[in-house]
């Protein structure tokens, strides 16, 4: 029976294909819907995801999120160094600030302050110049991504000077960067020049960042430093999530993505579900027939149930093929409900024929 | 043989009821029918557009349950079988022609007379194998890989009739085997049930309104409006039974 249940689905090949498309269009739209929701939701941690040498963020405990650092006492990174099993420790800053372009423009860029001996946090693509530039006088590296936003339409060159709070600022090098959430230039530059180049208020020590000693597990360093300096000290990891959640709590993002997305699912689903509603509903007198000439219910829907597994599965290949893989498992198990569902509803159809249907 | 009621039955119908709708709009269809089926005979079924044949020959072979009344077939009656054992003894005992073939577009003749084989488990290659012997027998075995949609309706029909006795059903139904065919293929259709269908321990059910048909029948009960009107002795074993050439050569019914 499983063979005919596949000989009536692949018979009409235009048919066959058209329910595959049907499905994989749903299944686009739904991946493509998250995907964008979750790697927006990305960029509000790229900053701190980017920065992989270190495993530990110290953090003022009242901090929500990268965007909103509270400032650490000036002693910190020493405090920090002192705990045992603390490898290494550095300050690390992030903070707004104004460049102001050649031409008079004022723009807004993400600024980052590495440690400046170490340069813990450093751009780890460089696409012109080297990253030892750094150490030169009012040396910043800037991404390429803002270079674009800086100077649009020019070509990439170094040696371009910025200003930045009545500081010059010369870029020695332009590297790769993740995208952050808005879109705004990322300058790094170490940390000393960090706090020159930052408006008064905000001179502070936002972070340090330290690793543990070989054979010191990272969770058991955190609360170690946690409590020698009653301060927050998260994972990468978990300081990610926590801003991600700030973003999620604190913003319409998840109101507006929500709405764009339940649209995404509702289409998709109404697609997807709808052609192969559709295309049982258009074999049902096929399987009248089946039903008339012996065939149990249980095997009817058997084959409705393998239509459907094939259509979704050819379907949600050929759909995730253009989404991200990060929402891979979402779709996935978006489509086995939705083409699960779409398979009951098409199978109660076929359940409750009347075999004497079969003679009209 | 001689009269009407005598012969085996393979049906009994004992006050056969069968009503649709409810309340207001409910309709009484079968008023009472007592009415048998033999075997090793081809009965017809005629009468008017509306009469109630369709709704009979539905709850003969277990596609509807009857309002009223019992159906006994080869002695059992039809109460004690429900759910799949009512399914499955469709599928083993009962042979189906519809009069718009009901063949399925994607399977090729030979597949298509195979389905009530595979239906019952037999491996699809003997399932496949048998069938393309049926063909062979309405005179199709240089057909048996093409698809419905490349065949006439007649073929169609033959392919119809190869599948509804793949399975050596012991009873053939035929709702207005002929209706949609034009006279040749009709006679051919007709000619091809009483050859190869009609056997000693099978019986042949037909609905029909084609007045041509009447020849071909051992038993002709006529309806009218829910209930039977009379049962006739027929013709059609006195038939002169033409070999399947003839019947392919086009030189039937001349
Ligand atoms: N499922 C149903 N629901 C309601 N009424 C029905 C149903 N099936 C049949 N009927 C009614 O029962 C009556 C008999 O129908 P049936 O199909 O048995 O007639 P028939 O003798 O086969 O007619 P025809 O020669 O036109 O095929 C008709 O009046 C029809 O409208
Ligand atoms: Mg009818």
């Amino acid at each position: 029976m499983n063979w005919i249940a596949w000989k009536m689905l692949t018979g009409d090949r235009a048919k066959y294909l058209g329910t595959i498309f049907g499905v994989a269009f749903g299944c686009l739209l739904i991946s493509q819907q998250s995907a964008v929701f979750v790697s927006i939701l990305r960029r509000t941690a790229s900053q701190i995801v980017d920065v992989a040498d270190a495993d530990l963020w110290v953090i003022d405990p009242q901090t929500l999120s990268i965007d909103d650092l509270w400032a650490l006492g000036d002693n910190t990174v020493l405090a920090v160094r002192g705990v045992e099993g603390v490898e290494w420790a550095v300050p690390f800053y992030k903070g707004m600030v104004t460049a102001r372009q050649p031409s008079g423009h004022f723009r807004q860029a993400i600024l980052l302050g590495l440690d400046d001996s170490s340069l813990v946090g450093a751009p780890r693509t460089m696409l012109m110049g080297k990253l030892a530039d750094l150490r030169r006088p009012d040396a910043v590296i800037l991404d390429k991504a803002g270079y674009r936003y800086l100077f649009p339409d020019e070509p990439m060159e170094l040696w371009r000077t910025l200003e930045i709070n009545d500081r010059r600022a010369v870029i020695v090098g332009i590297c790769e960067a993740s995208p952050p959430f808005q879109s705004l230039p990322i300058l790094y530059t170490r940390f000393s020049l960090a706090r020159d180049y930052a408006p008064k208020q905000r001179r502070e020590l936002p972070v340090v960042l330290a690793k543990a000693s070989p054979g010191v597990s990272t969770p058991e360093l955190a609360s170690r430093i946690e409590t020698r300096t009653g301060l927050a000290t998260l994972h990468r990891r978990e300081f990610a999530w926590k801003t991600i959640q700030f973003y999620l709590r604190s913003t319409g993002i998840p109101i507006n993505f929500g709405i764009t997305i339940a649209l995404g699912f509702i289409v998709g689903t109404a697609i997807a579900g709808q052609t192969f509603y559709l295309f049982t509903i258009e074999n049902l007198k096929q399987f009248g027939n089946l039903k008339a000439m012996g065939t149990t219910n249980s095997r009817l829907l058997g084959m409705v149930l393998l239509q459907a597994a094939i259509v979704g599965g050819l379907g949600f290949g050929f759909g995730i093929g253009a989404a991200a893989l990060e929402v891979f498992g979402l779709t996935a198990v978006s489509m086995a409900v939705i083409v699960f569902l779409a398979s009951i509803m098409s199978a109660w159809r076929v359940l409750v024929l009347e075999p004497a249907e079969v003679f009209r | 043989m001689s009269s009407p009621d005598s012969g085996v039955p393979a049906v009994r119908c004992l006050g056969v009821v069968r009503d649709f709708g409810d309340g207001e709009s409910r309709l009484r269809v079968l008023h009472g029918i007592d009415v048998d089926v033999k075997l090793g005979e081809m009965t017809l079924l005629v009468g008017p557009s509306g009469c109630g044949k369709t709704t009979l020959i539905s709850i003969i072979c277990g596609l509807l349950d009857p309002t009223e009344g019992d159906i006994e077939l080869f002695g059992t009656s039809r109460r004690l079988l429900s759910g799949r054992a009512l399914v499955e003894f469709r599928g083993r005992n009962i042979g189906f022609v519809f009069q718009q073939y009901n063949l399925l577009p994607a399977l090729t003749a030979a597949e298509n007379a195979a389905v009530p084989l595979i239906i019952a488990g037999k491996p699809r290659g003997k399932a496949i194998e048998a069938a393309r012997e049926m063909l062979d027998l309405v005179g199709l075995s240089d057909r048996s890989h093409h698809r419905p949609a490349q065949l006439s309706g007649g073929q169609q029909q033959r392919v119809a009739i190869a599948r509804a006795l793949v399975h050596k059903p012991r009873i053939l139904v035929c709702d207005e085997p002929t209706a949609a065919l034009d006279a040749h293929s009709g006679l051919v259709v007709m000619e091809l049930l009483r050859t190869v269908a009609v056997q000693a321990d099978r019986s042949v059910l037909i609905v029909s309104h084609d007045q041509r048909v009447v020849g071909y029948g051992d038993r002709i009960i006529t309806m009218s409006d829910g209930r039977v009107e009379r049962v006739e002795r027929g013709v059609g074993a006195q038939r002169e039974v033409r070999s399947l050439e003839a019947v392919g050569s086009g030189r039937v019914g001349s």
